[in-house]
This record gives C-alpha cells, structure tokens and sequence, in this order.
C-alpha cells in the first residue's frame, strides 16, 4: 500500500513529440485511480513511466514518498496487467504466478501458499495445471491478475486490462476487478480510453489530452463540472451539447435538455428550439437529434416519452439553469458566470433566426 | 411463380468453366507442373541414378547400366566400408557438424542478444554479422586458404610480430604454424571455417525469434523483478526453442552435406584428418573416376538427412498447429 506521487513530469521521445507534458498527480492510499484519455494522450507513457519501464525526461516519481524514478521496475515493488496480458506462453498457469515469486526469492512452501491465495481470490485454482494458449480471455485476464497480485505489490498498474474482452465479459470483469480492488485495497492506477470503464470503476479520474491533465476528480465531478470542453465532450456519450452565446459557450448535457410542455418556468429555465430534429430509438431510451442555432445539439429522453416529433420538424426544448455550465470560446476552460436568461445567435441577424422565440418578458441579463 | 422467373436467370449466368483457366482440373496441375518438374528433374533422377550406381560396377569411363550383369549387389558399400578412410570421413563428418553446432548455437545466441540491443554502429555490425553468409563459399574458402597459408599466412605474421612465433619463442622455434599440415590445426580450421560461415544465418534466424517474442512479454518480466540472467534462462531461450531447432537443423544440414571447405581448403588432408563423406564421395566418384564407389559413400549420408528433414518437418507442423 502506498501513495504514487508525480512531479512535473515530462517524456518527450523526440523534439517535437511530447508524450507527457508536466504531469502532477497525487493519489490517495488505496486509492483507484483512472487515467483516462483518447488514443495518444500518453496515458499509457505515464504508466509506464510510474512501472519503470520508461524513463521519464524529467520529474519525478514517488511510491510511497520514496523517489523511484531512476529505479529498474524490479525495485519498485510494483505489479503491471498488461492490455495483452503479457501471460509466459510456454509456462503453466501455476509457474506464471510463481514466476515473481521465484524471482523475489521465495522458498517453495511460501511460494505455494501464496499461490494458492492469489488463484482463490480469483477463483482459478481448476486451472493451475493449464498453459495460457488453453484459456479464454476472461480467464487469462484472472491469470494475469493472479500473477500481478500475488507479490503483493505496493501499486498495481493495469494498462486497458479489459479492451481484449468481449462487451459482456467486460461488464462483468469491470465488476469483478472493482471488488477485487477493493477487497485488496492496494493502490490502483488503471488506464482506459473507455469513459464507461472510468466512469464506473474510478475512485477519482484524470482526464488526460496531448499529454496534460485536463482535469482531476471524481466521476461525478468529471461529468458535472467538467473543466474545459475537451472534458466535456470527451466523458458522456453523446457528448455535452456546446452551443455558442456571445464568446462563451452554453454547455448542456442531452439528459438535461427536455420538450416543453406547456408553459416554460423563464426563472429557473432557459428555452432553445430544435430544428430539424431526428429520433433514434434505443430501447430504453430516444436520442433526439436537431440543431439549436445551427449548431447540432442532441436531447437524451426516455424512450417512452409521451413527446414525439415527426422527422425535420422543429420543437421547443429547455435545460434547467442550474445545468447549464459555461465555457470561454477561446480557451474552452469552464467560467463562473451565470449562464444567460437568453441564447440568441451571434451573428446580426439574430432575431430572425429561428433559433428562439423572445417572448415580452424576458430580458437580456 | 418463384421457379419460372428464376429459372431463365440461372440459364444466363456465367458458367464457370467458360475459359480453360477457369477449370481447375487445368489450372491445378498447370501450376503445380514447375515445382514437379524442378524437384523430378534435379532432386528425384539424381537421387535414383545414385542409388542405381551404388549398386553397380559404373566407372567415368563406362557409367552405362545396360544389363542385369552390372549390378553387383552390396559389393560397392562393403568395399566402401573396408576402406580405413571411410571411417576417417565418418567420424570428421560428425565431428565437424556437432562441434560446429554446439559452438555456433552459443555464439549464435550471444550474437542476437546483442543485435537485439539498440548501440552506434548497429547497422555495420549487422553487415559485418551477414558478410560470410553472403560471400560464395567457394571464394570465401579461398581467402582462408591464404590465411592459412604455410609459408605467407598473416596470422602466422601477426603471431611474429607478437614474439609467439619464431625461434625462441612459445610456438618456436619455426616460423610457421603450418596450420593446414598439421591434424589438430586444420582440422581446427575447417572447424571454425565451418561456424564462421554458418553463424550468420543461425544469428538471423534468432534474431528473427527474438524480435518476435512481444515486448510486453520482456516488460512483464522486468517488471515480475527478472533480472537479465532470469529473462535469459526462464523466458527468452525457452521461447526461443522452437526457432533455435530450425536454425540448428538448417545449419547441420549445411555442414554435413558441406564438400567446399574440405575440397578446397585441405583436400581431406593432412591424411585424410578433414576428409568428410562428401568430399571424398568427390575424390572417388568425380576425381578416381569409381562412380559406383562414390555413389555408395554419398548414400551413407542419407539416412542422417533423411532424418533432420523428418525432424524440421515435425517441428514446422507444430509450429503452424500452435
């Protein structure tokens, strides 16, 4: 159990390409925490980095505020699942998990207890006999848990462990490896570019993009306030709806952006139009498509709403205020700023735009 | 309703077997025919006529069989096996390609380790690692000739400017090593001509094995806390099995069948100490003119290729079930 702590840490594999850009994170003791990014974010880079297997360009790395950095990987105390699982082909199950074992020196009854823990907690001790080629992925996956848990390690490191599953494995083995976690309570570094893996297993994520952390926090935090737009539209699926206002942009997410039925609620709601809307149904629920002053914007309602809207008709939509988060057009970083009682288009014809319909009462803030 | 409509268009499609390469009763052999005729012709009716030699009384003069009464049965091979020198060439043949293999196999090793590693220079070493195995053997043979040389040999040069040789000296008093004249030196010299040629390609082809073992195999490893002598010992040669069997049937192949190095750089001597099979099959068939007698010694070799061809092909089955 310990802490991993980097600093200012930086790899650039050549001039032009920075991998890892100034890189600060803290965890917490047991904590698990997710890297979370698109393919090339060097999410994977700082990994391994953390693991030892590559050497940063400068900064520093702490495991249990000892400074690793300059260490080979068999001084760190630290176990890696690798997205292949990396399992020794031609060693039985049994010698894989030994391996490390053998490695640290273990006598053969230490060595056998610990094998027999490690394979119970994952419930493969009926294969101990077995080579890797002889298992199917779930079960190679478990081997490679087995094997990464049974030094019991200060840090566990897993690279995308569940990409080489198929989707329902994946649910379950997503399941099983947050249990597993918790009932080890060893501290976890976990990369995925798959925001439904973060979202769920993460005690806190760090969205990482170009190699910089685009923000740190929990899962709820991540996907309410996110920090910028590349948070934003990266973490949700669809993405939260960005829709300009002046140089800002009104964030929204398409489970906060509903039909209005009767009359609108102007203190507490903003009301938008949806042109040229189009349905997709997806059994528990309807994406309804459209553009909201040009600019396309989806609402995410359950799929047996009253309200339906015939294809390429328009309709009056709503978000609740206090869903709304605003973000600077230029940078794309979140701003404190109440969001607008009105959007209207930036460009001069606004009024004519069919984008919303001002209503008497209402005043520009 | 269904079957009238479409039947007409079933008549209209294209028949398979319009033109003649579209048949593959015509395409099938048609294909095959050059690697039939290629191994009939130069691998299958050489193979038979040195069988039909072996028993027989053919000579360079008189090489027709044209009658039963030119067979003489086993007579060739007990001639053969009487012969002290059929031994001699047995027993070098054998020696020449196990020592070879056993020197090439850890050298061989050694020398994809270090190719596998990124250092200055790589490519030119790589280069250099490849050159005896590009170079015709014929030619390479001739430049160790002059190496060996009994009177200009620059080893025997160096060895003097380096007061090893000469009068007084530890290898003195004479100022040759005569290192083709003596048994133990050119039997050693064929012996290292013989690892230095095939070295390259056993160094390729694990190289070839190493490259392909994933690196996150490697990782897991150092990160399992292997060391380098672990990772050898536990991971990497153990992997490397399969590859290392091919490379060494392929390279034993090469040196037992090998005739240049002992034809042109010893002529089997000093006394026939680096004659093998293949060399003085040459010397007696081709050279003392008795093709019968050359055919039999040829033949002893047989059943030894016979069985490393069974061996590689077994272990390319199991590689391609794996």
């Amino acid at each position: 159990m310990a802490i991993v702590e980097v600093r200012n840490l930086v790899k650039q594999f050549s001039d032009e390409v920075t991998a890892v850009d100034n890189i600060n994170i803290r965890t917490a003791d047991g904590e698990f925490l997710v890297l979370l990014g698109p393919s090339g974010c060097g999410k994977s880079t700082l990994l391994r980095m953390l693991g030892g297997l590559e050497q940063p360009t400068s900064g520093d790395i702490l495991i249990g505020d000892r400074v690793v950095t300059h260490l080979p990987p068999r001084a760190r105390q630290i176990a890696m699942v690798f997205q292949s699982y990396a399992l020794y082909p031609h060693m039985t199950v049994r010698n894989n998990i030994a391996f490390p074992l053998k490695a640290a020196k273990l006598t053969k009854e230490e060595q056998e207890k610990k094998i027999q823990w490690a394979s119970s907690i994952l419930g493969i001790d009926h294969l101990l006999k077995r080579k890797p080629g002889q298992l199917s992925g779930g079960q190679r996956q478990r081997v490679a848990l087995a094997r990464a848990l049974v030094r019991e390690p200060n840090v566990f490191l897993l690279d995308e462990p569940l990409s080489n599953l198929d989707a329902q494995m994946r649910a379950s083995a997503r399941d099983e490896i947050q249990m597993f976690q918790s009932q080890i309570g060893t501290t976890t570094i976990y990369v995925t570019h798959d925001q439904v893996e973060a979202m769920g297993m993460g005690h806190r994520i760090a969205v990482l993009n170009h190699g910089r952390i685009q923000q740190i926090g929990t899962p709820r935090e991540i996907y309410e306030t996110p920090a910028n737009t590349f948070v934003a539209t990266f973490v949700g699926s669809p993405p939260m709806n960005l829709v300009p206002h002046g140089n800002t942009l009104i964030g929204f997410r398409p489970e906060n952006l509903k039909p209005v039925q009767g009359d609108v609620d102007i203190d507490n709601y903003l009301e938008l139009r949806q042109d040229s809307i189009r349905e997709e149904y997806l059994g528990s629920e309807k994406l309804v498509y459209g553009e909201i002053n040009g600019i396309k914007a989806v609402a995410r309602l359950a799929a047996n709403h009253e309200v339906s809207h015939p294809e390429g008709s328009s309709a009056r939509v709503m978000v609740h205020r206090r869903d709304i988060r605003v973000f600077d057009k230029e940078s794309g970083e979140a701003i404190q700023q109440e969001p607008p009682r009105i959007i209207t288009s930036s460009e001069p014809a606004a009024p004519s735009v069919p984008g919303f319909t001002p209503s008497p009462e209402q005043v520009v803030s | 309703m269904t079957a009238r409509t479409a039947s007409p268009s079933v008549a209209k499609a294209p028949r398979e077997e319009r033109y003649t390469f579209d048949n593959e009763r015509v395409l099938g052999p048609l294909m095959l025919a050059p690697a039939i005729i290629y191994i009939v012709a130069l691998v299958g009716f050489p193979l038979v006529l040195a069988v039909l030699y072996a028993f027989s009384t053919a000579t360079a003069g008189d090489p027709r069989i044209d009658s039963w009464d030119d067979f003489v049965g086993l007579r060739n091979f007990r001639a053969v096996l009487n012969d002290g020198v059929f031994t001699k060439a047995l027993r070098n043949t054998i020696f020449f390609t196990l020592a070879s293999q056993a020197i090439v196999i850890v050298l061989a090793n050694i020398l994809s380790q270090i190719m596998l590693a990124d250092f200055p220079g790589k490519k030119i070493f790589r280069f250099l690692v490849m050159l005896p195995w590009t170079t015709p053997i014929a030619l390479s043979v001739l430049g160790w000739f002059w190496i060996f040389d009994s009177v200009y040999s620059p080893i025997d040069w160096l060895m003097r400017q380096m007061n090893l040789l000469g009068p007084g000296t530890m290898f003195g008093p004479a100022r040759n090593m005569y290192w083709l004249g003596e048994t133990e030196l050119a039997q050693g010299a064929v012996l290292m001509i013989h690892v230095w040629r095939t070295l390259p390609l056993a160094t390729v082809i694990l190289l070839g094995g190493l490259t392909s073992i994933p690196n996150d195999i490697n990782e897991a490893a150092d990160i399992d806390g292997a060391g380098f002598w672990r990772k050898l010992f536990y991971i990497r040669l153990p992997l490397l099995l399969p590859i290392m069997a091919i490379a060494m049937l392929f390279s034993m192949i090469f040196t037992f069948t090998d005739l240049t190095v002992s034809l042109v750089l010893t002529r089997g001597g000093p006394v026939n100490d680096t004659q093998v099979l293949s060399s003085w099959a040459y010397f007696k068939g081709i050279q003392g003119g008795n093709l019968s007698q050359g055919a039999a010694v040829a033949l002893f070799m047989l059943p030894v290729l016979i069985a490393i061809a069974i061996g590689m092909l077994r272990l390319a089955r199991r590689g391609a079930n794996d």
